[in-house]
């Protein structure tokens, strides 16, 4: 027979409370939120320990439902609400790359967006200290709702369909937001490069 | 303009056709139409190169921090505590 778990709301700091604010700070990027969601995580959990099952461990049970309020915060900051930290003015090119970057009517790059060499193509990117740090300051840089998309499809290797469920996005949305980002990283990085 | 023509003009669609081969397979028709663009656009392909360093260097920064172990302040975690006790007496 399985082990069956048990619920003990008792020890829950002690023994999770690091844990799930970890979690929650690699997908926020934001302390004080992390730190209210963890709060808000336990009490809600403590509302629903008659959900808890026992087929599942107490930590994995408390992070399903951290998960959930990080969805919601994704939701709040996409839809300009506790946007901390972000500007809500964003350039016309930070909204709608594609629209600066290419000529309007047949789509060819623009001469002045063309990407140029940046002579590191051929190395070990993940060697590369300087291209990780500009990098990390371009992340920041992206609008909410597409750094939560990046983060949900490249640290959790979220399935596109569930991600536009979460996110309220159409498969549509979806692509022109990985493109929108990808555009604007890349520019950013050669900016920052040359 | 003719078909093929627009085709090799149009980077707006092969770069968007690059990033979402990263991500899916494409349809027969994109396969081609990226086909057609990256035969004969150097500036494109090296869009793709740097596109792909690009995500393994934000899948690289993304791990680390997953893999950050934090540590809340011992006050906060108790006031968290006796939040909790409060409500199962």
């Amino acid at each position: 027979m399985g082990k069956i778990a048990v619920l003990d709301p008792r020890q829950w700091v002690g023994l999770h409370a690091d844990y799930l604010y970890s979690y929650a700070i690699a997908r926020l990027d934001d302390e004080e939120q992390a730190r209210d969601l963890v709060q808000e995580t336990f009490l809600a959990a403590l509302e629903r320990t008659g959900q808890f099952r026992g087929n599942s461990s107490e930590r994995t049970w408390l992070t399903s439902i951290l998960k959930h309020k990080i969805i919601d915060v994704y939701r709040k900051r996409n839809s300009g609400l506790a946007d901390r930290g972000r500007l809500p003015a964003q350039r016309q090119a930070d909204r709608e790359p594609e629209q600066e970057f290419f000529e309007a009517d047949n789509g060819h790059w623009k001469e002045a967006y063309a990407p140029q060499a940046l002579g590191i193509e051929n190395e070990d990117p993940l060697t590369n200290k300087e291209l990780t740090t500009i990098l990390q300051l371009c992340l920041k840089k992206l609008p909410a709702l597409w750094l939560s998309v990046f983060t949900m499809k490249h640290m959790d290797e979220a399935a596109t369909e569930m991600i536009c469920d979460q996110l309220k996005l159409t498969p549509g949305n979806f692509w022109v937001i990985i493109h929108r980002a990808k555009l604007n990283l890349r520019a950013c990085i050669q900016k920052a490069w040359m | 303009m003719g078909v093929i023509k627009k085709i090799q003009y149009n980077c707006r669609e092969a770069t968007y056709l690059i990033e979402k081969r990263q991500h899916v397979r494409l349809s027969v028709k994109e396969r081609l139409h990226l086909v057609i663009h990256l035969s004969g656009c150097s500036v494109c392909r090296l869009f793709q190169q740097q596109s792909r360093m690009i995500n393994r260097v934000v899948k690289g920064i993304l791990k680390d921090r997953v893999e950050d172990e934090r540590k809340l302040d011992e006050g906060v975690k108790r006031e968290m505590q006796d939040r909790i006790n409060e409500r199962l007496r």
